[in-house]
């Protein structure tokens, strides 16, 4: 069983990070690509940058009467034949899941990717209650096989590479012919779509998640380039979609202002390869499509953070653009964070949903380069949240103490402007002297962590203020 | 900002936040910001009561220490026409941080938004608010030019600099591949997460030398002593200078982290 990384091991997951060469290569490999087709995506579409406004206008709007558009999301849904659940935390989401599929007497359950199944751990559940999951994006699949977590929230397997995945459909796929070649990705993606088809017909249930709930039509959307989502879906007896409570918009147009940006924001597409809209369960005119559909609507503290310093975060749509910028993100990958949503998304994510004590690191770990806000096409002041975030810690002790002493071992100076200088002054030229005209240090005992990977530049003779004070008299 | 033309022919009263990075590694780079104002027909002050924005205890979450700091550059700053400061970061302390810090509070607020709609980072105040489209200054070379993070994408520097170096006679500038992206500097960041640190400013320090370019500059001392002492410690031979003391023609004194 691989042990999965958590959150509080932060510096732990880092370094084993930086030191996996498979990893760092695969990183390496990705990194640009998602980075330059996002912005032509965002070159050809004139209104991209005034559709983000409407955005984040839309959903700020909902988000301020939320429980409106989740009763008429919900008497829509039911006006359509679905069933409705609300689940107030993880265990009843995953209770109401598995009462489902007891009910249908289910043996096999198929899955589109879902983060939020991730969030409540569903899997975990259903496995642990005798039901065979079968993981239907390529992604998810493999990183199933691997008994692994998401390392991103479009591109779940983005850290293994192609050798890898042939490995794993080697061990995994053991009944196909043992000498068959790969010559290339798409080799790969056939293989699995044959293997995984098998099982699409076997499904009783099929679980989706949902990228958008539509408050107007009841129906929920979800988005993939695979066309999985359909499949599992509309081939399974029963239907189920989970979803968080903040996906929800008001009206189908303004889905539609949504879809515009995501896949662009995502991936550089003008949209994805699927975009489906489910509306309830099989009517008597439809030629297929379940016969049960059920929407659990999951707040697993979301409710919490209406109202809060974190609000702006529910009007994220997961397009995961800004971990796609993010340079720490491309430099230790997705698992190093432990936490179900990595990269700067998950550092204002994870401690709202799963407490600012074992996640105290994902706020740090940034430079607040701002790069993540720049791109994030609902404009989410990814920074200033994680800001916030670091404001709690600080509060609650949770500021490892010597920064916490230091930073009022240095205020007390910074306070004190004539003392400062005076400090200064000495400070300046006892480091000045001791750099002998070099310029600069390769060591420094206060500052091993900067002389660990770099020099530190010497300071000129004097500072500027006493520089300063000289030349004006 | 509204310019009247009136406003234009007054000599503006500057007051230069020096910054404390500046103030204690590179006064170089205060004298060059000096030069600049005054060539440009400005007043400039340097008033002894500044020490340090509040910026890394604002980052850190402490914010009481930020905020008592930020009263003091308040109190000092807001008699000038102008506040100046020869760095993004700092100025976008001033200029975002500051207002948000006081939001709850009446009195501060109103003078912490006072103090921010007159703060500007050095290179755009020149280009922005004094109209200054060439500089008079000599630098025979190519060079290449890091945005640091703060001043591109809070405060919208990324022409301004590029406009005025060109200007600047024999300079030649090559931009590098991803001059956007952060060095890895980000304050405190660099040594609490100084593995991932090094990894960013390994690539910026790959960038700088795939340029061949032999002078570095920006406009963030922070990020130019981080991406030298990464040169250095990889045996690259590359200049390394604040924008201002290319642009001052203050070139003399040896680049960041060299030897005389
Ligand atoms: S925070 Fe913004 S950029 Fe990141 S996943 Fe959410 S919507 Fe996309």
């Amino acid at each position: 069983m691989i042990q999965h990384p958590a959150a509080k091991n932060f510096p732990k997951n880092v370094d084993q990070a930086l030191k996996n060469e498979t990893l760092q290569g695969t990183l390496r490999q990705v990194s640009g690509g998602f980075v330059d087709s996002r912005a032509t995506a965002r070159a050809n579409l004139p209104e991209f940058d005034s559709l983000r406004d409407a955005a984040r206008y839309m959903k700020n709007h909902t988000l301020q009467h939320l429980d409106l558009y989740l009763e008429e999301f919900e008497q829509a849904a039911k006006n359509a034949g679905g069933h409705v659940h609300w689940a107030e935390n993880a265990k009843d989401a995953q209770q109401i899941v598995l009462d489902i599929c007891a009910d249908t007497n289910a043996k096999i359950v198929s899955k589109g990717k879902s983060m939020v199944a991730e969030e409540i751990e569903l899997n975990k559940a259903l496995e642990e209650n005798g039901y065979e999951v079968v993981e239907t994006d390529l992604g998810e699949y493999i990183i199933q096989l691997r008994n692994e977590t998401p390392s991103h929230i479009i591109a779940p397997a983005v850290h293994v590479n192609k050798k890898q995945i042939e490995q794993d459909f080697r061990i995994a796929h053991s009944h196909l012919d043992p000498d068959r070649s790969f010559v290339d990705s798409s080799s790969l993606v056939r293989e699995a779509r044959h293997v995984l088809r098998e099982k699409y017909f076997l499904a009783d249930v099929g679980i989706t998640g949902a990228n958008m709930l539509i408050a107007e039509t009841g129906q929920s959307v979800i988005v993939t380039n695979e066309g999985n989502g359909d499949l599992t879906q509309s081939l399974a007896r029963v239907h189920i979609v989970i979803a968080s409570l903040e996906k929800v918009v008001p009206t189908l147009d303004d889905a539609s202002t949504v879809l515009r940006l995501l896949a662009r924001s995502a991936t550089g597409q003008p949209i994805t390869a699927y975009t489906t809209f489910s509306s309830g369960p099989r009517r008597a005119s439809d030629p297929d499509g379940p016969e049960e559909y059920h929407v659990v609507l999951i707040d697993n503290g979301r409710s919490k953070m209406l109202g809060s310093d974190f609000q702006d975060v529910l009007r994220c749509i997961r397009c995961g653009a800004c971990m796609n910028h993010c340079p720490v993100y491309q430099a230790v990958g997705g698992h190093a964070y432990g936490s179900v949503y990595p990269g700067p998304i998950g550092a204002v994510l994870t401690p709202a949903l799963s407490g600012v004590e074992d996640n105290k690191h994902l706020p740090n770990a940034s430079t607040f380069c701002g790069r993540c806000e720049a791109v994030c096409p609902m404009r989410i002041p990814l920074p200033k949240m994680m800001r916030h975030w670091r404001e709690r810690e600080f509060e609650q002790h949770l500021t490892p103490a010597a920064m916490r002493y230091g930073l009022r071992f240095w205020a007390f100076f910074a306070e004190r402007p004539k003392l400062y200088h005076f400090c200064t002054r000495w400070a300046n030229r006892v480091m000045h002297m001791s750099a002998r005209g070099k310029g600069r240090f390769s060591y420094l005992p206060f500052a091993s962590a900067w002389t660990r990977y770099r020099d530190m530049p010497a300071p000129e003779a004097t500072t500027f203020q006493s520089q300063w004070a000289k030349n004006r008299k | 900002m509204p310019e009247t033309e009136k406003d234009q022919q007054d000599t503006k009263n500057v007051g230069l936040f020096v910054t404390c990075l500046v103030d204690f590694f590179r006064p170089s780079i205060g004298w060059a910001a000096v030069k600049l104002l005054q060539d440009a027909g400005c007043t400039v002050d340097v008033p002894a009561a500044q020490t340090c924005c509040g910026q890394p205890a604002w980052n850190s979450g402490d914010r009481s220490a930020a905020q008592s700091l930020a009263r003091k550059i308040i109190e000092t700053f807001e008699t000038y026409d102008y506040v100046v400061a020869p760095s993004g970061s700092c100025a976008a302390t001033l200029k975002k941080d500051y207002p948000e810090m006081f939001a709850d509070d009446a009195d501060w607020s109103a003078r912490a938004v006072a103090l921010s709609t007159k703060t500007y980072e050095l290179v755009s105040f020149l280009t922005d608010v004094l109209n200054v489209t060439r500089v008079k200054a000599e630098f025979p070379g190519d060079a290449t030019y890091h945005d640091s993070c703060s001043g591109l994408r809070s405060l919208g520097i990324k022409d301004q600099p590029r406009q005025l170096l060109e200007s600047v006679d024999g300079l030649r500038l090559l931009e590098m591949k991803d001059a956007e992206v952060c060095c890895g500097f980000g304050g405190t960041f660099c040594v609490k997460y100084s593995d991932i640190s090094n990894v960013m400013v390994g690539n910026k320090s790959r960038n700088v030398e795939t340029t061949h370019a032999p002078l570095l500059v920006a406009g963030d001392l922070g990020c130019l002593m981080n991406i030298k002492g990464k040169l250095a410690r990889e045996g690259k031979n590359v200049e390394v200078r604040h924008v201002a003391e290319v642009l001052a023609g203050l070139t003399e004194a040896p680049g960041i982290g060299d030897q005389k």
